[in-house]
């Protein structure tokens, strides 16, 4: 009887080796399939259980202010992400949902912030041998919060729905990026699932889109805040800020008339302007005929070195692509008349606030365009720093000498326009902007725009302004003006 | 029945065993210390998951441990006093194998606590209806040992063993609902308040029993060739009734209990037993042939079949479908997550598998232990199941033999129908891990099963006193021949 005993310890050993190579398959070679299907919520609970890592900036006195922290609780998510100041933040920080998923840099930085990134794994490995739970890294943003607040602040006490954009000209930081109306991104991360769920659909069904992060995800109808990209292709065509251009009331363009905003002659004159008024007078038909002289290819060309039609960039948010052409032909004015519309920054234009700020900031830096970047380091759980922003070029888009005077223009045109907020002994640059939109642009009420840079000779900001004004009399000056004055101010400190 | 015993098979029963020294130490002093390091895994395992969980250690996990291990010290002292030759590795891997599936209960309990607090929910925890049941387990055990003095004493109560066996397999099915309902597809349940009993599975090892002792008794019966077709003896017609009787009942089980599991353990274990008492393949042969003449019937008739096969192919297909692959899913999930070396104890989702402590526990195994628990697991299940076949190929009567291999087979045969249903070797079939999963029934059937397995080791390494040095019997002086005796120099 031993002899199909032992037969039968064998088939019993067969059936255990069986077990194990089917567990091996399972747990080895097909284990990434199972891990990352989508229907396995484990990966993911994971994740939102572990400590994720702060979001801070650093403002005067170089003192760090915390954006997102965590704080631990006794559910089974363990951390609750929490936001300091969260409508003021939320274009920057986004949102970080058990439901909804993540929003913004939350989403843009995810690994580094859920501790997945490759750069970690040294300390991961430490955490897993001291036995400590593994910890997210730190993200420190360029923002400023002064600035950041003050923007914001003069945003929503005014109840505007709009956007402002600050860069550092010199490195491409981002100082500020406000949108508004804004949304709380504490209701998005709060562990209980109904108020989770509430906030949620409130907020997508908010006509005023609380959600939607007007700096970069937004485009709009620059007006005449464009003129600055005509004046810099007409500089870098050979022309100077004192070469005379057409002060004509009246320009006819395809079928309509253009006309400047005032209705009458530029400068109150027929003879001629120089180009440096028509810009602080903002004069329609004089860019109207620079863009039209200059011709589709140099406008284009000129549009292209400052940014627009850049699909693929990112600070690390994806950044909407800004037009000149229609959504089809980005980059492409189609005929003389669209093009002599498109040189005052209507037809078909549009810019995302960032992008506009940009213009300034590479105008504001002799020519040379920035990379922007909102993420100044990565750190690790422990604050030692992992990496560190690089500046990054992008290239001459104007020589030196073309900014110079473009900058002096602008000089001339802060000089026309009114507004709050002037200072006495700082020197701004500016160009304002008031785009019409919609089909009945005569009762819509316009875009105002504002951007600008300061000091003028040594430029440590440079901002853009865009409110979607409720007033159809609204003009850039008016509204925009104060609010991009009071961000400069808040940006370069008390003196 | 009371027909005698045979007396060991062949010359090569035992002998080769070191066993029959007259000093064959009795190696209690071994199942001690390793019943000591079974407390310690299970202490630290504890403590893991405590960590992992709660963040905080204190002093009552050493005392749980103490307590782990004095429950099995009594068991230990009485396998000292009742079965002092018995295997010394069996009562340790049971330790261990008992101890991580409270553990497990236990952290699975935390997890569904969570669950339902956050729901607002009362929830019953499992874990101290575990211990209990394990306490009554133990005592079981203890009682089997004292009472079962000799396993061949079992033979003689053989056809009542039957009797009660069949009838316990039979009951849930015939009852009403009110005290047998059914529980996740299956009537094999008996509920009084809040016990409830799967009586099928005390019913297996009683049937086993039964078979043990009748094969042996009609064991030359069977030896005997029928007709010879294609060159294979067929058996003859007659002794194809334990067959088919066996086939039998576990197509009743499927069919009026619906439960694939135990109806799969039956008829696999009766086969082994039915092919160790004859040594004749063929019986494996002709039972296969049944059994897949079954399952493709079983298939065409019955629906639920159907899905379970549907699940076995692609469980992410049918994810979604009622009755579909979603539990299989998630366990392969739960395996996929845990990977090589597991999440650690404590610190895996398991509960997002449904049965998670009971048929599903190999899989929060794998997923919070990873393939090397798993597979450390699966040998120790292995090293038990070897030393009840060794100590099966060891003793020296037919009973015992068959009856060691068949309870050794059994022990191994749930193991891969449920191992293997979580992981999709083969369709999910339902039935427990024994010793790991939660379910009071399993636990009191598998330690009779331990308790058996150890009285025939016992049997097989005790010393022949007495009855070993019994002289050659004399033949009677007057028939004897002259012998020619030199004197010793």
């Amino acid at each position: 009887m031993n002899t199909p005993l032992r037969r039968v310890g064998l088939a019993m050993l067969g059936m255990i080796i069986l077990l194990l190579a089917n567990a091996t398959y399972i747990q080895i070679i097909k284990a990434d399939d199972y891990r990352e299907d989508p229907r396995n919520q484990r990966v993911l609970l994971e994740e939102y259980s572990r400590e994720r890592g702060k979001i801070l900036a650093r403002g005067a006195n170089n003192q760090a202010q915390m954006l997102a922290t965590v704080l631990p609780t006794n559910d089974r998510l363990r951390y609750l992400r929490q936001y300091t100041a969260g409508p003021t933040f939320a274009p920057v920080t986004g949102f970080y949902s058990v439901r909804y998923g993540a929003g913004g840099l939350e989403r843009a930085e995810d690994e580094i912030l859920n501790g997945s990134d490759d750069r970690l794994f040294v300390r991961r490995l430490s955490d897993l041998i001291t036995g400590r739970d593994p910890r997210g890294g730190n993200i420190e943003l360029t923002i400023n919060p002064a600035a950041q607040t003050a923007a914001y602040d003069a945003m929503a006490k005014a109840g505007f729905a709009g956007s402002v954009v600050a860069l550092n000209p010199k490195t491409g930081e981002i100082l500020a990026m406000v949108s508004t109306p804004s949304y709380d991104p504490n209701t998005l991360s709060a562990h209980d699932g109904a108020a989770q769920e509430k906030a949620w659909k409130d907020y997508n069904a908010d006509k005023r889109k609380p959600m939607l992060n007007r700096a970069v995800s937004e485009t709009y109808a620059p007006g005449s805040t464009f003129k600055l990209v005509i004046a810099a292709a007409a500089l870098e065509d050979g022309k100077s800020k004192d070469d005379q251009v057409t002060s004509t009331d009246r320009l006819q363009v395809g079928g309509s008339e253009l006309r400047n905003y005032n209705r009458g002659f530029c400068n109150g004159t027929p003879n001629g302007v120089s180009m440096e008024v028509a810009l602080s007078l903002s004069c329609n038909t004089a860019f109207a005929q620079l863009a039209g002289d200059l011709g589709p290819e140099k406008v284009g060309k000129q549009a292209a070195e400052f940014g627009i039609g850049e699909s693929d960039l990112t600070v690390p948010m994806r950044v909407e692509q800004s037009c000149i052409g229609p959504a089809t032909a980005c980059m492409s004015v189609g005929d003389k008349a669209a093009l002599m519309q498109t040189g005052i920054g209507q037809r078909d234009v549009r810019l995302t606030p960032l992008q506009n700020a940009q213009i300034v900031a590479t105008i504001a830096n002799g020519g040379e365009r920035m990379r922007p970047q909102l993420v100044k380091s990565v750190l690790a759980p422990d604050l030692s720093e992992i990496s560190r922003l690089d500046t990054d070029s992008l290239g001459r888009v104007m020589s030196r000498d073309a900014a110079g005077q473009l900058r002096d223009m602008m000089v001339a045109s802060e000089g026309k326009t009114g507004g709050d907020g002037k200072r006495d002994g700082l020197t701004i640059a500016s160009k304002t902007g008031t785009a019409e939109t919609g089909n009945d642009p005569k009762n819509t009420p316009p875009f105002a725009w504002y951007v600008a840079f300061a000091p003028a000779d040594d430029p440590k900001i440079a901002v853009a302004v865009v409110v979607e004004s409720q007033d159809v009399a609204a003009t850039g000056g008016k509204l925009s003006a104060a609010i991009g004055r009071a961000t400069i101010a808040a940006a370069l400190g008390g003196g | 029945m009371g027909s005698p015993v045979q007396q060991g098979a062949g010359p090569a029963a035992g002998q080769s065993s070191a066993s029959n020294d007259p000093a064959a130490p009795t190696r209690r002093g071994t199942e001690l210390l390793l019943l000591g390091f079974a407390a310690f895994v299970v202490s630290a395992a504890l403590m893991l998951v405590e960590a992992n969980q709660e963040q905080q250690l204190t002093l009552r996990i050493f005392w749980y441990g103490l307590a782990f291990l004095g429950l099995f010290a009594v068991a230990h002292v009485a396998v000292r006093k009742f079965a002092p030759y018995a295997d010394p590795l069996i009562l340790p891997c049971v330790a261990l194998l008992n101890g991580l599936g409270l553990v497990m209960i236990y952290r699975i309990d935390l997890a569904m606590t969570e669950k339902a607090l956050r729901a607002g929910r009362e929830i019953n925890n499992d874990v101290p209806k575990q211990i209990l049941w394990t306490t009554v387990a133990l005592a079981l055990f203890l009682a089997v040992l004292i009472v079962v003095k000799d396993h061949r004493t079992l033979t003689k109560y053989s056809y009542t063993f039957g009797l009660v066996g069949l009838v316990l397999l039979a009951l849930p099915a015939f009852l009403p609902s009110v005290i047998a309902p059914t529980i996740n597809g299956a009537k094999i349940w008996l509920k009084a308040g809040p016990f409830s009993l799967q009586p099928g599975e005390f019913a297996k090892i009683l049937l086993l029993v039964f078979f043990a002792a009748f094969l042996v008794s009609k064991r030359d019966l069977f030896m005997a060739a029928g007709r010879r077709v294609l060159g294979v003896d067929l058996p003859r017609a007659r002794d194809l009734g334990p067959v088919v009787f066996a086939w039998a009942v576990s197509l009743g089980v499927l069919v009026f209990q619906k439960d694939l599991g135990t109806s799969l353990l039956f008829f696999g274990t009766i086969l082994v037993m039915l092919y160790v008492a004859t040594e004749r393949a063929v019986w494996v042969v002709l039972g296969l042939t049944l059994f897949v003449g079954g399952a493709v019937v079983a298939y065409n008739l019955f629906t639920h079949v159907q899905q379970r096969v549907a699940n076995w192919f692609d469980p992410l297909a049918t994810y979604a479908d009622a009755g579909g692959g979603y539990q299989i899913a998630q366990a392969l999930f739960g395996l996929g997550t845990g990977g090589v070396g597991g999440t650690g104890l404590g610190a895996g989702r398991p509960e997002l598998v449904p049965l998670a402590n009971t048929d599903f526990i190999a899989a929060a195994i794998g997923e919070e232990l990873g393939f090397i628990g798993l597979a450390a697991l699966l040998l120790v299940y292995t090293v038990l199941a070897l030393r009840g076949m060794r100590s099966a190929l060891a003793v020296r009567d037919t009973f015992g033999k068959l009856l060691g291999g068949g309870l050794s087979f059994l022990l191994i045969m749930q193991v891969f129908v449920v191992v293997g249903g979580v992981t999709k070797l083969i369709p999910m079939t339902g039935i427990t891990a024994p010793f790991l999963s939660y379910g009071g029934s399993s636990l009191l059937a598998n330690y009779v099963l331990i308790a058996l397995l150890l009285r025939i080791s016992d049997a097989a390494r005790r010393p022949q006193t007495g009855a070993r040095p019994r002289p050659v019997p004399q033949a009677p002086i007057a028939e004897a021949h002259t012998v020619m005796v030199e004197r010793p120099t």
